[in-house]
């Protein structure tokens, strides 16, 4: 398993948009529920249909075996290597009216773009099996997709919850405990972790705490209520004191030299990883193929993973399957995205890809509890993210152009404060480009 | 030219046109019309399928353009909004555009100035007598033949901020480290740099070229008259050149004001639009393509575009009387 998410991830790391690409797994799975009986492709008419995907889902034989059971469907794929340049056909073929898939993936940053123009896309829970229900998945990751209606718009494939990764060296060098216990009291509340930065820098000479203030400041703020807009789209970025109050304290930490100042997968940042520039990272299951990646083999052994994350849990990433209503086929396209996200086919894709399930029976499979990380100390990493996907307390709302928000707005305002803005000036463009984009 | 491919077409429809039937009349009327309709007119339809396709594709996106820059028009909008010159207005007064503007400008300067100068100076150089000509030339050609964002990814990794190789040998020196992301002004070197390094060698080969055509005697008189080496380039070779200094300066212009991909691939920000964290390096393509691709606003991208269009036109139209002016010093002479 190791070894396939190695390279899924060795991908992502030269590329741009490596978030996207990085989460970019999919269900799939074998003809087993055959039995149900939901035979929406009536017999006899030969179809075809057509999914589109990015980055490395992994479906090749799943197809295969959908195509053995449903003798009159043949499955088209068309995967795309990089996650910027499918979603942004994507959404230029939602305005063109065609020329998209029957089933078409969907990254969790690009959601909320997504939801905003729910009415082009087919309601699942309307047309797809009444076989699927909502407990299929974990309850936030099923209710990210829905639009505000409550229409489903997505069946939900892979997440990326997150836990703590951090250099056990390093820590043990500034008199920290190094031991995945251990470190559970630091990592508990953002305050503690925020303490302990200031602990690790003041012992160390030049490390860092993070590797840049947008990492932490995205992770805070997924963990609030209310993010950047509230249900009914009204931008609350000024009024929700809440934001304001991690900016300060995020930029505080930075003030108090916790933070590395390297944009996340930056060239820079990757160099990061090898010149041991910081000590902590937030650490989403995907995370750990990116951290062995940049890393390198001469690290090998001094990162570790613990299931803590400060203020409970959280979640990075994960893709959705949705049908839009120009399918021609809408129903039976439905039937094949619930299909690939049966938590059977989501076991096969995680052995396949490393693609971390979203389905609560998967998240129970031996398949993934038994998996272990050579890299990191042979750790139990698949049971220790099941554990930190069950901790996610809630989907918190996503108006339209959340995503961008946090790419064009906090992080790189938060970019210019550690590159020596002032936090309030730093707060004044982020509060500007942030209007700007709800515009 | 043109009376020579009459004349050869009118020559060969009369040597075809004594028909076997050999009645004369209507028919060979028919024909000398036809040829004569012939000659007048197939110079025009042979130019015309450039025109049509031009049409097709440059003349109606641009005039297209026009259209939808009065709109309020998303990107995935069935209703676009009537709303006139509104985005022309919000543009003037939008903070962001004048600051990419005066980037555009300042990297633009940066980098079509110095390279202009060296092309030149390379030029003269190679037009020496050199052991091995063509490898030389084929030499300063090869940043060209790389692909640009290779070029992009390369640079961006050399002027990094914290690892590049560029401030470890700024340091090795015992200078200060640059921070050429953050500081507006170095970003702009260094994307200067990089276009710089691209753009020199091909600019200098058409330098080049012009300057083989200048005729050996000129120079030579010259020489007979006592002029140095020195006299001779700024004299001789340089006025001469004019007509090629307008061509690279105008080409190079119309290049330097759409500046794309080097300031995108410079983002420490993978696939950021941005241009920096305070688009301290963003350029009006960029800003362009954020606002049609990124924040969706089609109407408002158009209205860029054709901003940019009249600034091209307006330092296109500078430059052109400058060159012509520091040009004709040989030529005022005469």
């Amino acid at each position: 398993m190791r070894h396939q998410r190695r390279h899924v991830f060795a991908l992502t790391s030269v590329v741009t948009t490596a978030a996207l690409l990085l989460t970019a797994c999919g269900g799939s799975g074998d003809a087993g529920d055959g039995g149900e009986g939901d035979g929406a492709g009536g017999q006899g008419e030969q179809i075809e249909l057509s999914i589109g995907t990015f980055g490395e889902f992994g479906y090749e034989e799943l197809y295969a075996e959908y195509e053995a059971a449903h003798p009159n469907i043949k499955i088209v794929p068309h995967q795309t290597g990089q996650g910027g340049p499918y979603h942004q056909a994507l959404f230029t073929k939602l305005g063109a009216g065609s020329g998209l898939d029957d089933v078409m993936a969907v990254e969790e940053g690009h959601l909320s773009d997504v939801l905003a123009k729910s009415s082009r896309f087919n309601d699942l829970s309307e047309i797809g099996p009444e076989s699927v229900s909502p407990d299929r998945w974990l309850d936030w990751k099923y209710e990210a997709g829905r639009d505000k209606d409550g229409k489903l718009v997505g069946y939900g494939t892979d997440i990326g919850p997150l836990a703590m990764c951090y250099r056990k060296d390093l820590f043990e060098a500034a008199g920290l405990p190094s031991d995945p216990e251990g470190v559970k009291p630091l990592f508990e509340t953002w305050d503690s972790y925020f303490e302990a930065g200031d602990r690790f820098v003041q012992a160390s000479d030049g490390v860092a705490w993070y590797d840049s203030g947008a990492q932490i400041f995205n992770a805070m703020h997924n963990q609030l209520e209310t993010g950047f807009f509230d249900r009914e789209d009204n931008l609350v970025v000024e009024t929700n004191t809440k934001i304001k109050e991690n900016w300060d304290k995020v930029t505080a930490a930075g003030e108090r030299g916790q933070s590395a100042g390297l944009v996340a997968f930056s060239n820079e940042w990757n160099s990061g990883f090898k010149s041991s520039a910081f000590a902590t990272k937030t650490c989403p299951a995907w995370m750990l193929g990116v951290i062995e990646e940049q890393a390198g083999t001469e690290h090998a052994g001094k990162w570790a993973v613990t299931d803590a994350f400060p203020g409970g849990g959280g979640n990075w990433g994960g893709s959705y399957l949705t049908v839009p209503t120009q399918s021609e086929h809408p129903e039976e396209a439905a039937e094949f995205a619930a299909w690939l996200t049966e938590p059977e086919q989501q076991i096969k894709a995680f052995k396949a890809k490393g693609v971390f399930p979203s389905q609560v029976e998967a998240l129970e499979s031996p398949d993934l509890l038994s998996a272990t990380n050579e890299y990191f100390d042979g750790i139990n990493d698949g049971a220790l993210f099941a554990e930190q996907a069950r901790k996610v307390s809630h989907a918190q709302y996503k108006g339209p152009g959340d995503g961008k928000i946090q790419e064009n707005a906090s992080s790189p305002a938060l970019q210019a404060v550690e590159q020596g803005k002032s936090p309030e000036e730093g707060w004044r463009q982020f509060v500007d480009a942030a209007k700007q984009i709800a515009r | 030219m043109s009376t020579d491919l009459d004349a050869g077409r009118a020559e060969r429809t009369t040597s075809e046109s004594p028909a076997p039937t050999g009645e004369a009349g209507a028919p060979s009327r028919w024909r000398r019309r036809l040829s004569r309709w012939d000659v007048r007119f197939s110079p025009y339809l042979y130019v015309a399928p450039f025109f049509v396709i031009f049409g097709i594709a440059g003349l109606f996106p641009l005039l297209y353009t026009v259209w939808v820059s009065l709109f309020d028009w998303d990107l995935i909008d069935d209703n676009p909004s009537f709303i006139g010159l509104e985005n022309y207005v919000e543009l003037m007064g939008d903070a962001q555009f004048w600051k990419t503007l005066v980037n555009t400008v300042s990297i633009f300067v940066l980098s079509s100035g110095p390279q202009i100068v060296m092309a030149v100076l390379l030029a003269a150089l190679l037009n020496t007598r050199l052991r091995l000509p063509t490898g030389w030339r084929v030499g300063v050609l090869m940043p060209y033949v790389a692909s640009l964002v290779a070029i992009g990814i390369i640079f961006a990794n050399l002027f990094g901020p914290n690892f590049g190789l560029v401030n470890g040998l700024l340091e090795v020196v015992g200078l200060d480290r640059v921070d050429w992301q953050a500081d507006r002004f170095s970003s702009h070197v260094a994307i200067a740099i990089m276009v710089n390094w691209r753009w020199t060698g091909y600019n200098a080969l058409i330098v080049l070229a012009a300057m083989q055509a200048i005729p050996q005697e000129v120079n030579e008189a010259a020489v007979v008259d006592g002029a140095g080496a020195l006299r001779r380039f700024f004299h001789v070779t340089l006025p001469m050149l004019r007509p090629t200094l307008i061509f690279v300066v105008i080409t190079s212009t119309i290049g330097g004001l759409q500046i794309f991909t080097e300031p995108k691939l410079f983002d420490a920000m993978p696939g950021s639009n941005n241009g920096g964290a305070t688009n301290q390096f963003q350029t009006i393509t960029l800003y362009m393509y954020q606002s049609a691709f990124e924040r969706e606003d089609l109407g408002y991208a158009s209205a860029i575009a054709w901003v940019l269009f009249l600034v091209i036109i307006v330092v296109a139209l500078i430059n052109f009387l400058l060159t012509r002016r520091i040009a004709t010093t040989g030529e005022a002479k005469r």
